[in-house]
């Protein structure tokens, strides 16, 4: 039973092994300018945690298929100096990785969301719903209007509450379903809640942040790669959660800027 | 410890409602608790079946359930929102009245007064009341189904506002809501009962010889547990009781000002949503050890058994359990990285939860290290505890992952999630469970369970939950969100296939849980007698009768002269010495 119970183990750990080195279900192609440092403490992670995963699981089952079932008749014989060398290895090596991954996660981390944005950033107000995501830009003017929940009229497409009747800043406010931005321009986000807790990801642009009603979140990130990509809600905000999705659409400078003109001739 | 008869003893009660039902008796009290567990977690298990078959097959009508669910699943066919409610009911089940009940106040009630050697709990009465309140917050849960809108759909977190602001907020947000809320404020009053009782026992009631230091690593593991239930328990319980509040009395604890839900302005200011993630997390990340910890203590008293041989260092493994629940309240805002709150704090709660790790990896090498050079004997119970160690090392091993904000960023809200946490206190938890189920089947029922259906049952099941939970971290890596009741996103449609894998697999694994159902309802109706030491362990259970008698040892509490852990040494009955042997521990 004991080399049943070690050969299970050892399949069990190859193959899930394998298949994380084979990347056979792996991270999108990355399209920020923060994902690789992402990607690299992924990778580290994977590989000391992968590392520290398979000798753990090898351990058990060399254990395993060695003394069990013995009919040898010899005693039992204690780890070769107690339990003192497992107290060093897990406090050294453990500590020593948590420190590397700790000094540079933090660093990666800050990079993105302790760093303030780019003060030339693209400045776009996202408002979630349930199920929709809503992009405002500031118009010609580049001044956002105030908002006002009690204006928020689904049926009037007045998504965010504007006032353009008495607030002239709101009148060139572009408001559309769907994200469009610059490639390799610094984008700063303002992310609000209609009702509920939402949340913004991209796979593609390694970042995920909640949404949540009553705080303005900033969120801010360049892309560069053009191209168009899902996003999704990851935070339970009701029965359409699964079907709550907006497009991101990277485009060239000149692209956007003419999209841009095209929208504010429409306001 | 003798009292005199006026002091604690009780006599046996006459009738089967104080026998049975209603008695005072610690021992039926656990059974009571570990009953319930189990019609919780078929239920719980059923509803994963449902929601594993949706993912994989969508559209597909599930035969029966358009009866069973008439609004919910019209046709048989799950509706998103009928999806979030079974995903909702699924999860507080599964954690609060199995993973909670079983191992801690299940077996922690059976065992914790016979392993110190008392007649029973130091407040038999609060301790029957535990049970009841318990048994009243699940059918309070359970009725969630048999209202208008069916069970809320915010899931176990059910987190603010969308928990709080009532049935604008989507169906079973209304009465199930409330219903969810009341019923977890009564599982908090039931395990904050339990905790003290718990505690006291173990303080109080430990008979002649039973220092703190020659306790089982079990009774150790329950006691530890309870301390930290019983601050985690009174944070979660004020909690609820603003959630109902905000939900019925018009506050706003949980609600901000300005929020339109179904196109109407809410009456509602000055609240936080952040207040309610906090309070939850506080509670719900100690949580996570109540669920596991007791599978620590069991492993750790189970495993010396069957290597025949001593736990490798007694003294460390305590120490890591008490330093395991120390950290954990002081990790809660990895859950929130995420969540708005101040960046900086993500980098103070990411190096404790990293740390935590330390404590979790030496206790792991203390089990490893107790089967090297062990004379290992593969009875059920001992393939158990070495599965345990091996679905724990996979689950804690993608801690390192999620601890990292930087690598949250990417994974949070994803399947790697759902793997991460079910390997490391969902299986682990069940496997310990299982574990001590095989192991005490015999003390509690007096037989002795079916070895060969036991190991078809651990084999197909630790295969089994392989192959369901590992790929579940291959679907997180592609980005594959949780809690979406179908997979319409371009991205994700060709990850359908490997659901349906999964989906697959849960049944298989669900079904081979069958065997165990029979085995032990079989046992406790017949099966072979077994003697009182049937796996010759040294601990008190095992001095006593199988099953015990009313008082536990006969009117005569046993005197402890050695710690738990002899094993591998040469004594009168062979190669370990009992706890209440009064003979000198020989060399082996």
């Amino acid at each position: 039973m004991g080399k049943l119970f070690a050969v299970v183990v050892t399949v069990i750990t190859v193959v899930s092994t394998a298949l994380f080195l084979m990347h056979t279900w792996w991270l999108p192609v990355d399209i920020s300018a923060h994902g690789p440092a992402i990607d690299r403490q992924l990778s580290e992670t994977m590989l000391s945690s992968g590392v520290l995963f398979v000798l753990s699981q090898l351990a058990l089952a060399v254990f395993a298929w060695r003394y069990g079932d013995r009919h040898d008749g010899r005693p039992v014989k204690a780890f070769p100096g107690g339990a003192t060398p497992m107290v060093v290895f897990a406090a050294v090596l453990v500590g020593a990785e948590i420190l590397a991954l700790t000094l540079v996660g933090a660093k990666v981390w800050a990079g993105i969301f302790q760093a303030p944005p780019d003060p030339n950033s693209l400045q776009i107000d996202v408002q979630a719903e349930q199920f929709a995501f809503y992009f405002r830009y500031p118009g010609p003017d580049g001044r956002f209007g105030a908002t006002h929940p009690e204006l928020i009229n689904e049926a009037n497409e007045n998504y965010f509450g504007l006032d353009p009747a008495r607030d002239t800043t709101a009148r060139d406010d572009i408001v559309v379903p769907t994200l469009t931005i610059p490639v390799n321009r610094p984008i700063a986000l303002t992310l609000r809640a209609k009702d509920v807790n939402h949340a913004f990801y991209v796979p593609e642009l390694r970042i995920q942040q909640d949404f949540v009603p009553g705080l303005a979140i900033p969120l801010h990130f360049t892309a560069t790669q053009t191209g168009k990509h899902e996003i999704v809600c990851t935070q339970l905000c009701g029965l359409g959660h699964y079907n709550m999705r907006a497009y991101i659409e990277v485009v060239s400078e000149a692209q956007f800027a003419q999209w841009l003109k095209d929208k504010a001739a429409q306001q | 410890m003798t009292h005199p008869a006026t002091a604690h003893h009780h006599a046996p009660p006459r009738g089967l409602l104080r026998t049975h039902v209603f008695s005072l008796d610690h021992k039926v009290i656990g059974k009571q608790y570990l009953d319930l567990a189990l019609v919780a977690v078929c239920t719980g298990m059923l509803l994963s079946w449902l929601m594993r078959l949706h993912l994989a097959w969508p559209e597909t009508p599930i035969p029966g359930l358009g009866k069973l669910a008439p609004t919910g699943a019209a046709g048989g066919v799950i509706t998103p929102e009928y999806y979030l409610s079974l995903m909702t009911m699924h999860g507080t089940i599964m954690v609060f009245f199995v993973l909670t009940t079983a191992p801690f106040a299940g077996f922690g009630n059976y065992f914790l007064p016979i392993q110190v050697g008392a007649e029973d709990m130091a407040f038999p009465r609060i301790n029957m009341m535990s049970f009841w309140v318990t048994l009243v917050a699940f059918l309070v849960l359970i009725s969630a189904f048999f209202v208008g809108d069916g069970p809320p759909l915010s899931g176990w977190t059910a987190y603010a506002p969308l928990s709080a602001v009532g049935k604008d907020a989507g169906p079973g947000q209304g009465v199930g809501q409330t219903l969810w809320a009341v019923s977890i404020t009564l599982f908090c009053v039931a395990q904050l009962l339990g905790a003290l009782n718990f505690i006291t026992t173990t303080l109080d009631l430990r008979t002649k010889g039973m220092s703190l230091a020659r306790m089982p690593f079990s009774t150790w593991a329950w006691f530890i547990t309870s301390v930290i239930g019983l601050i985690a328990f009174a944070v979660l319980m004020p909690a609820c009781i603003l959630l109902i509040l905000d939900r019925v009395a018009g506050t706003s604890f949980f609600i901000p000002a300005g929020l339109v839900i179904s196109d109407r302005l809410q009456p509602h200011a000055g609240g936080s949503p952040l207040l309610w993630q906090h309070l939850f997390w506080f509670f719900g990340h100690p949580e996570v050890y109540i669920a596991i910890l007791p599978g620590f203590g069991i492993i750790s008293h189970i495993l010396p058994v069957f290597a025949r041989k001593p736990l490798l260092g007694p003294r460390v493994m305590i120490a890591c359990l008490v330093a395991i629940a120390f950290l954990s309240y002081t990790v809660w805002g990895h859950h929130m990285f995420l969540s708005g709150m101040n960046p900086f704090s993500a980098t103070l709660f990411s190096v404790p939860t990293l740390v935590i790790t330390i404590p979790a990896t030496i206790v792991t090498l203390l089990w490893i290290g107790t089967i090297y050079g062990a004379r290992l004997r593969f009875a059920t119970p001992a393939l158990f505890c070495l599965g345990f160690v091996s679905v724990f090392v996979s689950g804690g091993i993608s801690g390192f992952f999620l601890a990292q904000p930087s690598i949250d960023t990417y994974l949070h809200g994803t399947y790697f999630v759902v793997g991460h946490f079910h390997f490391v206190m969902g299986v682990a938890a069940m496997f310990g469970i299982f574990a001590a189920t095989y192991f005490w089947a015999p003390k509690m029922f007096g037989r002795l369970m079916n070895e060969t259906l036991g190991k078809w049952h651990f084999w197909l099941t630790f295969i089994g939950v392989y192959c369901v939970f590992m790929p579940m971290h291959y679907l997180g890596l592609a980005g594959n969100v949780r809690r979406y009741s179908a997979f319409t996103d371009d991205y994700l449609k060709p990850l359908i296939p490997l659901h349906r894998f999964i989906t697959i697999a849960a049944l298989f694994t669900g079904a081979a849980q069958l065997i165990f159902l029979y085995n032990l309802v079989r046992t406790r109706l017949r099966g072979p007698k077994a003697s009182d030491n049937p796996w010759e362990a040294t601990t008190l259970e095992w001095s006593t009768t199988s099953p015990p008698p009313f008082d536990n040892f006969g009117g005569r509490p046993p005197t402890v002269y050695h710690g738990p852990n002899e094993y591998g040494t040469k004594g009168a009955a062979g190669d370990y010495v009992m706890q209440a042997s009064p003979a000198p521990v020989g060399a082996a």
